[in-house]
């Protein structure tokens, strides 16, 4: 698999790496505030919208038929974007885009450019291979800002900097940024107040933006970003030229599949009716907004999702981390835990495919199942059964000795009536090892009794009552 | 190979074994969703106060006043104009015409933007804007902190739906859902960050 | 012609629990629903599907038992939901349509205990007296995989004498998750904490659910702090009755 900076990782694995974040309470306080609030208020909208279920049916339903069809509809859309003056380029893996990117900015003779937030650019590590072209990008959305500010990594798809609250954001602001009010409080307004000063002239000045997108139109070669700030407009209407890349899975058939997305994911997301602002924009428009356009079709593993006929739901994903924002694993080690780009619930099925179970083999055990993800995703990805399908596959990929044996021993007591009821008078054995004994089962008992063992089974008790009588 | 075709060749590699999984077809997706909403004035006024957004309820005929009169209650006089005004609306105003085109640092010297839009959302509290007469280039609504939006009852909207079937969707669409805000810290929704700041919508019914 | 109705236990019931068996079995006797228990039976392969080893071989031996029976009743939302919703997918994992068929057909007549009194048997009333102070933690399959909604609440406030406290953050899961609780020990021990504080927070001398499996967990931590709250499955309490 290739790079950029992104750390796709089984080292530390997603276990020690939530061993460490557990112990951090002013992270655990931070993410159980924002996931609280935000789980709120999109359960509230939720609960307004009487055809819920019907939109995300629609929205799973339009995502199936672009996943079958994908190949149609990226020549559709590059034709349709050809048309409007924009220029397609294709990337095989995160080298090829990135190396399509920084070509293109160096052409325009830049070496500043300003981005608009993008999973897509965060997953090929963009602004790291573009630094060592002698590129800085400088990320514009308030978050992404906190987080280049502060050296740190993203641990939220929506709201990348979740693990911080605003006093460690005004310290981050405080220490890191040039033009910082010295009297700035942490007052969230004043925080974006600063913000704002800061990137201004950087707008006005800049030639070059980069910008991902939340849906490619194929019909119409359009792209759309949705957004709050402002600082998406600012990058997709101010500079000369804009790049923008894009996952192939990003495509919709048609303009009207908007009227179901663009109500499934400002209330996933952040739980609004509609996020301030969504720019739409096709190729060039003369004298309005960039005036030379392109777009970075990028596969970098996306493929190889699709061949899993279970797993490759997880390519109807429209970023909106519900998912992560109910997922009772992530509020507590948070997003950096996961160890890649993609962290909660959709990370763990979707970056073990996008890079193969080997290298990210504990993210699928990194759930206990408990559905809510499913419950809650817009486009209907049952994560709990790619979660299991996934395991299954890791299982597979690299077998654990010791593991594997005390399953199949396990198994083999379950495939015959003798054998089980034998197994079964073992139980009472269970007495002394309650508290204490070797791993794995101290993994249990350091933290739980394990339960007084009974006199008898059920069976045994079920022949005495009712097969002796 | 290209990119382009080794791309579609492991596409087609990767659905031949199980194709069509799911929905197959554009014509198999199930809209059983609502594609009308009886929200009207009422729900369109009151989203936009969630946002932070200030409005106004004005008779079309006295629609021209109620643009002076606001625009003299906020003191503003350089305001941007796109082309396609009212030339009632911008008399008493010392208009920053976009003829020839504004740059990015004089918008942001001047007291705001008047627009109109091409359609609203009641249910959303969302106006679009489409780059036609009375809307202007994207950057004129953009960079001033001050965003004046003239709605007409006939443009309004209940729901997405309708909205969408009315859009043109190779115009430059920008759609507007309260002043520019952010929920980064903390997940609180604040006002301001780098588009316009206030928005102030007037409706003429 | 009276309805042949077949209990599959689980494993756990069947080694570590054979008190949840025995109440569910007694329950329905008193019902008057008479149910089976083929002997041949063993687990469904949920601990094993779940961990990433599929049995196929278990998703046929419970097809093969349960079959001729017109209902399974399954006293764990947890076994049920995988029956529902996994066994299909491990028959197609191996190749074998023609179990995932098999599988799909006992699955749908196959109910958790709440499902079963409910929507087969029509009541929600089944004459229990327990005069204790109880929480319910409507455990994630139960709730989600399954979709048991109020089922289990709605049987357990018709229950005499009860004391029902709500538990704060009930939807909330407890951290337990299979081989989750060992395999990502110390997750799981953050979520059992916060659970057992909800726990505590209710006053409730017994924490009841419809899975042995959640509560082992929840019942094993809150032994270890000697919070005196005991756990009990749904099917104990609803076979709680007045003594004559």
């Amino acid at each position: 698999m290739s790079s950029g900076e992104t750390i796709w990782t089984d080292d530390p694995p997603f276990p020690e790496n939530a061993r460490k974040a557990l112990t951090d309470s002013q992270l655990r306080r931070n993410l159980r505030k924002a996931t609280t609030t935000i789980r709120e208020r999109r359960n509230g909208l939720i609960g307004e919208m009487a055809d819920w279920q019907e939109l995300r049916a629609a929205g799973a339903a339009i995502k199936d038929d672009v996943l079958s069809n994908v190949e149609r509809y990226l020549e559709q859309f590059e034709q349709a974007a050809t048309a409007h003056g924009a220029q397609v380029h294709w990337a095989r893996d995160a080298d090829e885009a990135n190396s399509i990117v920084a070509s293109l900015i160096e052409a325009t003779g830049e070496r500043e450019v300003i981005k608009v937030k993008s999973m897509a650019t965060q997953e090929i590590g963009l602004v790291p291979a573009l630094a060592r072209r002698g590129i800085d990008a400088y990320e514009t959305d308030l978050a992404e800002m906190i987080v280049q500010l502060g050296h740190d990594r993203p641990s939220h798809i929506v709201v990348p900097a979740i693990h911080k609250n605003r006093a460690e954001i005004r310290e981050i602001f405080l220490r890191e940024m040039d033009d910082a009010p010295p009297d700035l409080t942490d007052d969230p307004q004043a925080l974006a107040e600063a913000a704002r000063r800061h990137l201004r002239r950087k707008f006005f000045e800049s030639k070059v933006a980069i910008s991902g997108a939340n849906f490619a139109i194929a019909e119409s070669g359009s792209l759309l970003v949705s957004e709050s700030e402002g600082n998406g407009r600012m990058c997709l209407t101010l500079p000369r030229t804009l790049i923008s890349v894009v996952g192939i899975e990003k495509l919709i058939p048609t303009f009207r599949d908007l009227e179901v997305f663009l109500q499934l994911l400002p209330r996933s997301a952040t739980g609004e009716r509609m996020n301030p602002y969504n720019t739409v924009w096709t190729g060039v428009t003369p004298g309005d907004g960039p005036q030379e356009v392109h777009i970075v079709l990028l596969d970098n593993g996306r493929t190889n999702v699709l061949r899993d006929e279970i797993g490759r739901q997880a390519l109807r994903c429209i970023r909106c981390a519900a998912c992560l924002n109910v997922c009772p694993v992530y509020e507590r080690t948070g997003g950096h835990a996961y160890g890649a780009t993609y962290p909660g619930p959709i990370g763990a099925v979707l970056t073990p495919q996008l890079v193969g179970v080997e290298h990210a083999s504990k993210l699928p055990f990194a759930s206990t199942l408990c559905g809510y993800c499913y419950e809650v995703c817009p486009v209907k990805i049952d994560i709990p059964t790619v979660l299991v399908k996934l395991r299954h596959d890791v299982v597979r990929a690299q077998r654990h000795p010791a593991e594997a044996a005390l399953f199949a021993a396990a198994g083999k007591a379950m495939k015959g009536r003798r054998r089980w009821t034998q197994a079964l008078r073992l139980a009472p054995l269970m007495r002394f090892v309650r508290r204490g004994g070797p791993p794995p089962l101290s993994r249990w008992t350091d933290v739980r009794d394990l339960p007084e063992p009974p006199r008898r089974s059920f069976r045994d008790w079920w022949v005495k009552e009712h097969e002796q009588r | 190979m290209s990119a382009r075709e080794e791309i579609l060749g492991r596409i087609r590699a990767a659905l031949a074994p199980h194709p069509a999984s799911g929905t197959a077809a554009a014509s198999d997706v199930p809209r059983e969703y609502h594609t009308r909403s009886d929200d009207g004035i009422d729900t369109f006024i009151e989203r936009l106060h969630h946002y932070q957004a200030r409005t106004h309820r004005t008779p079309a005929g006295e629609l021209d006043e109620a643009v002076r009169a606001i625009l003299d209650d906020r003191g503003v006089r350089r305001m941007a104009v796109p082309e396609g005004l009212p030339d009632a609306w911008i008399e008493r105003l010392d208009p920053l015409r976009d003829d020839p085109p504004l740059d990015a640092h004089t918008l942001d010297q001047a007291d705001g933007v008047i627009t109109t839009c091409t359609v609203a959302i009641a249910q959303s509290g969302t106006i679009i804007l489409d780059g036609g007469p009375g809307m202007g280039r994207r950057i004129l609504s953009l960079v001033p902190d001050y965003h004046l939006c003239v709605v007409r009852a006939e443009q309004l909207v209940g729901s997405l739906p309708e909205a969408i079937e009315k859009l043109e969707p190779t115009r430059p669409l920008t759609f507007i859902s309260g002043p520019s805000a952010t929920v980064d810290i903390e997940m609180v929704r604040v006002r301001g960050v780098h588009g316009p700041r206030t928005l102030e919508v007037i409706l003429a019914e | 012609m009276a309805r042949r109705v077949a209990l599959f236990a689980t494993c756990l019931i069947d080694a570590l629990f054979p008190d949840a068996g025995r109440a569910t079995v007694e329950l329905l006797e008193r019902l008057g629903q008479p149910v089976e228990f083929p002997l041949e039976q063993t687990c469904c392969g949920q601990m094993h599907a779940n961990s990433g080893y599929f049995e196929a071989d278990l998703v046929r031996r419970y097809v093969d038992i349960f079959d001729p029976y017109d209902a399974v009743v399954v006293p764990s939302g947890s076994c049920a939901g995988a029956i529902r919703h996994q066994h299909p997918m491990i028959a197609r994992a191996a190749g074998d349509e023609a179990l995932a068929a098999r599988a799909e057909a006992t699955a749908d007549k196959t109910y958790e205990l709440s499902q079963f009194l409910i929507d087969v048997l029509g009541t929600d009333d089944v004459g229990a007296y327990f005069p204790h102070r109880v929480t319910y933690h409507p455990t994630c399959h139960s709730l989600r995989m399954l979709g048991v909604g109020d089922r289990p609440l709605r049987l357990l406030r018709n229950v005499r004498g009860i004391d029902l406290v709500e538990l704060p953050r009930w939807d909330e899961c407890c951290g337990f998750g299979g081989t989750f609780a060992v395999k990502n020990v110390d997750t799981s021990a953050a979520m059992l904490a916060d659970k057992m504080e909800a726990v505590i927070e209710t006053g409730a001398e017994v924490l009841c659910a419809g899975d042995r499996s959640c509560l082992m967990h929840i019942g094993g931590g809150l032994g270890r702090i000697r919070a005196g709250i005991r756990t009990l499955h749904l099917a104990e309490i609803l076979a709680s009755a007045e003594a004559a």
